[in-house]
């Protein structure tokens, strides 16, 4: 409190604030670059340690050497066990075919739920946004909050009705079967970034390219959708990394064919002896793409996330 | 179908002049999808009791059925409805998706529930009322995880508070902003199996982890973070938390940025320091974002799974377990299907219960100072 009342008086006569203010300034910046660096530690420290152990071997790992080139010199062993290697990439490798299946698997799982659920999640937001709907008793909010209340189904609770369901309809151990379940667990989130959206562009426009002639679904398509793109880019990225990490409903649905990155990586753990660069690597593998993903288009993982929460 | 609605000249005008014989196609064309479908279900359920002998191989002409007749539905409201059907169509597909893949097999899951139904059996399922909620009762590893999800609940308070001060640091004047951004994000972007191990199993492995070698030479001799039952929890809850602050912080950062700048300046002009500050403008302003912050991470906190079965299954002695993770175990150990649907749907009822007070309890402050 005192503080302030010299600094305000300190607009007549300077010096004598100036040294305390100073010293004041100079600890709060300490403090909060001494907090912002502590936490960028404990964010990128498990991700470094686990990209250099993939280049560590046995003797690097019960030593506990961290600094790669100064503890330990890096070696291919990880990636070898892998097939990802230098010297193993062109031979034929198990473990790789393995893994690229998985890969492949998760890629296409994913990027097929994101865009369904994209698909699906607009057109109903955009329609939420625009018309007034009367279905039975429900209302606009009402549908609203049917969409939006899905969310709160704990996987757990659709997993064995879908094991029972997806047995009978032969759709166990089918990316298909996978694809569809990921959809639905990321469309409530799509719907809530997509109206918000929607409502964020004006009416007026709709009206006048109807005038000109086009009608609802022509509108939509071609002046409506371009104008929300950045919100669909959003609303797509952050459903693909929710989906790509998405382990519960791989780990039970699948068996062989469609097993995804996440289940393989959690059985390749549950083997655990002291082969932790194989581990390192793997995980490695698993954690890049989305990893890249973040650091360049971050931007939009930030505006869909904050899409809805701030009015 | 363009031919079939009127033209857009009059677009917000209620469009009635659909010709009598094209609603009559309309009508037409969804009595016989409809027809199509209770056919393919009556056949199929008298295929599986063994009435007929068709032979399906399995169910999924049903599925093609209802494929069907969703198109059907989507085309009738055009024919029939015209200008108003064109708009319905909007909002269609998502919600006969929903029913499909969401309301249908949660209902279908209550019939399983009373079932006794062990899959690696011989003998199909049968009928046994409540006695699976009966034995629930009695089962205390349940109720333990329940227990458990009381305390991974609190948690999100500390979540929420350091979220809250990350926020508040990307939100002051800094340099690097951006790389601070993205590094606080990263965590959120990993796979949370990934992460079981890269933190779970290797970071904190008992004699190798650098995790561990930081608590012995902090004076911890045996630092087997999952042998005691609260290191254990605490640990799970670590690394929950450090894979979804980010998403709490993202949140609460932008409330900050779209809180006007005059009224933290007006505060500190009437002189009051920036603790006085935060909780007399700041945080009450913040109230809103905040609410909505924690009640999405306390929904997908209720999901919390994949990080328990795969650092601790549940142990030491179901110390860790998340009501998801024992379900789980319920199903790949004994493969009781029955029981552990029971189990679901239970927790599903509480959850609701558990989030409609919530939500009732918490809407005066999502408005009160957004009025």
């Amino acid at each position: 409190m005192e503080k302030h009342v010299t600094s305000q008086i300190a607009t007549f006569e300077i010096p004598p604030a100036g040294l305390a203010e100073r010293a004041r300034h100079i600890l709060g910046r300490v403090l909060v670059y001494g907090a912002l660096g502590l936490w960028a530690f404990i964010c990128l420290f498990p991700i470094y340690w686990t990209v250099t152990t993939s280049f560590k071997s046995a003797v690097d790992v019960t030593q506990g050497h961290i600094v790669p080139f100064v503890d330990f010199m890096p070696n291919w062993k990880g990636w070898r066990s892998l097939g990802l290697s230098p010297d193993t990439i062109f031979e034929i490798s198990t473990p790789r075919t393995e893994f690229v299946s998985r890969f492949e698997n998760s890629i296409i799982t994913s990027v097929g739920a994101s865009l369904l659920a994209v698909i699906l999640g607009s057109l109903a937001a955009y329609g939420l946004s625009r018309f007034k709907y009367r279905f039975w008793f429900m209302r606009n909010d009402d549908i609203l909050f049917f969409f939006i209340s899905q969310l709160i189904l704990p996987p757990v609770v659709l997993a064995l009705p879908f094991l029972v369901l997806y047995k009978d309809l032969a759709l166990l151990d089918t990316r298909i079967g996978l694809i569809l379940l990921y959809t639905l667990t990321v469309l409530p989130i799509v719907i809530w970034i997509m109206r918000d959206q929607f409502n964020s562009i004006p009416v007026e426009l709709d009206e006048a390219a109807m005038v000109d002639g086009l009608s609802v679904w022509g509108a939509f398509g071609r002046i409506i959708l371009p104008i929300a793109l950045p919100g669909i880019v959003a609303a797509f990225i952050l459903s693909l990394v929710l989906t790509w990490n998405e382990y519960f409903f791989a780990a039970l649905l699948t068996g062989s064919d469609a097993k995804t990155l996440p289940v393989m990586v959690a059985s390749q753990t549950g083997s655990q002896g002291i082969n932790w660069w194989s581990m390192a690597a793997l995980s490695t593998a698993a954690i890049a793409p989305l990893a890249i993903v973040g650091v360049f288009l971050e931007r939009y993982i930030v505006k869909g996330l904050s899409t809805g929460a701030v009015k | 179908m363009n031919q079939t609605v009127p033209s857009g000249q009059a677009p917000f005008v209620v469009a009635d002049a659909v010709a009598p014989r094209r609603r009559f196609f309309g009508h037409a064309l969804l009595a016989a999808a409809t027809l199509v479908l209770l056919v393919v279900a009556l056949l199929q359920t008298l295929d599986a009791s063994g009435v007929l002998a068709i032979g399906f191989p399995n169910w999924r002409p049903l599925l093609y059925a209802y494929l069907l007749w969703a198109v059907a539905l989507g085309a009738w409201q055009v024919i029939v409805r015209g200008y108003v059907g064109q708009r319905a169509l909007f909002v269609l597909p998502a919600a006969l998706f929903t029913l499909a893949v969401a309301i249908f097999p949660t209902l279908f899951g209550f019939y399983i529930a009373s079932l006794d139904w062990n899959l690696s059996s011989v003998e199909g399922p049968h009928f046994n009322g409540f006695r699976n909620f009966v034995a629930m009762f009695h089962d205390p590893y349940y109720w333990n995880a329940l227990l458990n999800m009381v305390f991974y609940l609190l948690a999100v308070i500390v979540e929420y508070a350091i979220a809250f001060g990350l926020a508040l640091l990307l939100n002051s004047e800094i340099r690097a902003r951006k790389f601070f951004r993205v590094a606080f994000l990263l965590p959120f972007m990993l796979s949370p199996v990934a992460v079981s191990w890269m933190v779970g199993k290797s970071l904190m492995e008992y004699r190798f982890g650098p995790a561990a070698r930081l608590a012995r030479d902090l004076g911890w001799d045996t630092p087997a973070f999952f042998a005691n039952p609260w290191t254990a929890r605490i640990a799970i809850e670590a690394m929950d938390a450090w894979v979804s602050i980010p998403f709490i912080m993202i949140l609460l950062l932008a409330g900050l940025q779209a809180m006007p700048k005059e009224v933290t300046e007006a505060a500190k002009v009437d002189g009051a320091n920036a603790w006085q500050a935060f909780w007399r403008v700041t945080f009450p302003m913040m109230l809103p974002v905040s609410v909505t912050a924690v009640l999405i991470r306390i929904i997908f906190k209720l999901k919390l799974a994949d990080i328990v079965i795969n650092v601790t299954s549940g142990g030491p002695g179901g110390a860790t377990d998340t009501v998801s993770s024992f379900i789980y175990r319920v199903y790949r150990d004994r493969s009781n299907v029955g029981y552990g649907t029971a189990l679901a749907m239970f927790y599903l009822v509480l959850i609701v219960i558990f989030l409609t007070v919530l939500l009732r309890v918490t809407r005066r402050w999502t408005r009160s100072v957004n009025d």
